[in-house]
């Protein structure tokens, strides 16, 4: 049943506010207008996230929602520099059209969505999900479901991320970076990217027992390496050869080669003995939280690196397919 | 919980505001754009079902569900920002 009361002002603030910076970003005729009203309605998702209890999602859409989403968009605004802002909206007829269809589907998802809260409540998996916590290896339960009781779900994803990353890889050569920065900005770098890393280590330590984890931490990294190419490296803090080719594939090496053990051990796969889970969850939050940082940061590069071939082969690494 | 109406709505709102933007536009940054925030409405409306009011802990699972669902949103941005710089070069040539 609905009832108003003024403990209710803050969510409907929220929600307004949600709608309204989104209209605007998605409408406004200057591309980076829109881009960094993205990055506002990033944040304030985040606040939202906090407000439905949920920490860990409030951490990580800060750090890769908002942060990193938005530090990519930026840069790739340079490469819409030739064309104009928004390239020319439709006929008036089919955006009626358009908005018409918007309206209709607004109503029927709104009110399947009524019926759906509304409704009685059915047994739900949280309850397993608590009952089993004490026996996962540890005592945050988004870390017990993204890396016990789904962690093949995780693999697929540190998977699909890799995918997305060699994808960039293989479109085209890096973007030009940055020369070197003033002193203002050249101090701050040597401040913050210390602690970012020093953040990211606590967010993967603390992501047992409390908010963080694995991706959080792989976002703050990301985010450090980020700064430092603003700064003027030009590497993004990454290494390069065979070392940024082993980072990249950390993540999914070690989950496999815990899967694989599991299952020469005697049990399923990634089904991990129940003395070792926490041990074996934060070895695998540790590759992950590497490979995820390497990945974002060489996104963040925007394609294949001067230096992706070793030393040796330096000369063969030309483009030879048109 | 109304909270959870408020926000579910909100979501389907968000959701629909992203698919229109997204047949309206036809640049790609202007259609990313929307649908990144297509999916900030789904995972809103995901979230919001899993909120159980002020004295019940939080379902975790849809929350894991998002986490997931950020990185890939991220991932898959990466990769369409990358496609696009290669097709503008494609075109200056």
């Amino acid at each position: 049943m609905i009832y108003l009361s003024l403990t209710l002002l803050p969510d409907l603030l929220l929600a307004a506010m949600l709608i309204g910076i989104a209209w605007v970003a998605l409408s406004s005729a200057d591309l980076r207008r829109g881009v960094i009203l993205f990055i506002a309605f990033g944040l304030l998702l985040a606040i939202v996230w906090a407000r439905l209890h949920a920490p860990d999602l409030a951490l990580a859409e800060a750090a890769i929602g908002a942060g990193l989403s938005g530090a990519l968009l930026l840069i790739a605004l340079r490469d819409e520099a030739g064309g104009n802002g928004v390239a020319g909206r439709v006929s008036p007829g089919r955006r009626w059209v358009v908005d018409l269809f918007a309206l209709i589907m607004t109503g029927m998802i709104g009110w399947a969505l009524w019926h759906a809260v509304n409704a009685d409540p059915l047994d739900r998996l949280a309850t397993l999900a608590y009952d089993m916590l004490g026996r996962s290896g540890v005592s945050n339960p988004v870390t017990a479901v993204l890396l016990n009781y789904r962690g093949y779900d995780t693999l697929l994803e540190l998977v699909v991320v890799l995918t997305a990353v060699l994808g960039v890889l293989v479109i085209g050569s890096e973007r030009r970076g940055y020369r070197r920065a003033g002193p203002v900005f050249c101090g701050l770098v040597r401040w913050l990217v210390p602690l970012l890393i020093l953040g990211a280590g606590y967010l993967l330590w603390v992501g047992a027992h409390a908010p963080g984890g694995a991706f959080q931490a792989g976002a703050t990294l990301a985010a450090a390496g980020v700064v430092l190419r603003l700064g003027g490296h030009h590497s993004a803090g990454l290494p390069g050869g065979y070392a940024l080719r082993a980072a990249l594939a950390a993540g999914i090496g070690l989950f496999l080669s815990v899967g694989v053990g599991t299952t020469l051990n005697g049990g399923r796969f990634l089904q991990y003995p129940e003395a070792w889970s926490g041990t074996l969850i934060l070895l695998i939050e540790s590759a992950a939280t590497v490979s995820i940082a390497a990945a974002l940061a060489l996104a963040y590069r925007g394609g294949r690196p001067d230096d992706w071939m070793p030393r040796k082969n330096r000369g063969a690494g030309r483009e030879v397919c048109r | 919980m109304t909270q959870t109406l408020i926000y579910a709505l909100t979501g389907s709102a968000l959701f629909m505001l992203g698919v229109r933007a997204a047949l309206l536009h036809q640049a790609l940054l202007p259609r990313l754009l929307a649908l990144n925030v297509s999916g900030a409405g789904v995972f809103l409306v995901f979230v919001s079902l899993a909120y159980r009011g002020e004295s019940m802990p939080t379902d975790p699972i849809p929350h894991a569900l998002v986490l997931t669902g950020l990185v890939v949103a991220i991932s898959a941005t990466a990769l369409a920002l990358a496609l696009n710089r290669r097709l503008r070069e494609m075109d200056d040539e």
